[in-house]
């Protein structure tokens, strides 16, 4: 399952998803939304997404897992609009026979997510500005 | 050929719009719909370096070639977080 939702997110979303008799782990992921940019309030954010290549590139990435350790059943859901603090904007599940690939493929699923998938979050400051969040340095690959 | 392009985050507040019909010569590539795009905002040649574009779905470069009804996107850095 890859998707990108204007709904409420939840654990059990994407662990259903990926749920198998073969599993022995169930690894998951919330990203939620934290009260503070480097110390700077934060009211709300205001997530965007290109949805149908976010969702092409989500299943990109699990064609990845499933080359890099051999796992098939992986979820990632994105939520966008506007999301209040704490809420969850995304939610990643990969289901493995063992734990150590379950947490090396959710870790990687989320690296490569914020490298190649076309979702923008917007942070609305606590003193009413607001502004697109920067670019990750260390993930941004630029242009060929 | 007529394409359709699509403008996310900063690409569309620069230019006040979320998607448009272009009309391009046969043969185009997304280098001139950026040089069009520089034209109509000379600041949009700031984000030239950082952003990325593509080409129905696919990321692409400035010298992709573009076909009729092809969905060109202007992608600006995707989100950030950090590894931690």
């Amino acid at each position: 399952m890859f998707k990108i939702t204007k709904e409420v997110i939840t654990a059990e979303d994407v662990i259903r998803a990926v749920q198998t008799g073969d599993a022995g782990a169930i690894v998951t992921f919330l990203g939620t939304v934290r009260n503070n940019t480097e110390g700077r309030e934060v009211s709300y954010l205001e997530y965007e997404a290109y949805a149908p290549m976010a969702e092409n590139k989500m299943a990109e990435i699990a064609q990845e897992i499933a080359e890099k350790w051999g796992l098939d059943r992986v979820a990632t859901i994105h939520r966008v609009g506007r999301l209040e603090i704490g809420e969850v904007s995304v939610a990643v599940a990969v289901a493995s026979p063992h734990r150590k690939d379950g947490f090396e493929a959710c870790h990687y699923a989320m690296n490569r997510l914020k490298q190649i998938v076309p979702i923008w979050k917007r942070e609305v400051w606590a003193d009413d500005e607001e502004e697109w969040a920067n670019p990750d340095p260390i993930y941004f690959e630029p242009k060929s | 050929m007529q394409v359709k392009i699509k403008y996310f985050a900063a690409c569309h507040e620069i230019f006040g719009r979320d998607e448009e019909d272009m009309e391009l010569p046969e043969g185009a590539i997304v280098r001139d719909i950026l040089q069009r795009l520089e034209a109509e905002v000379p600041e949009f040649a700031e984000y030239y370096d950082v952003m990325q574009m593509s080409v129905n779905w696919e990321y692409a470069t400035p010298d992709t070639q573009l076909s009729a009804g092809d969905e060109v996107a202007l992608i600006p850095p995707v989100t950030g977080g950090q590894d931690v």
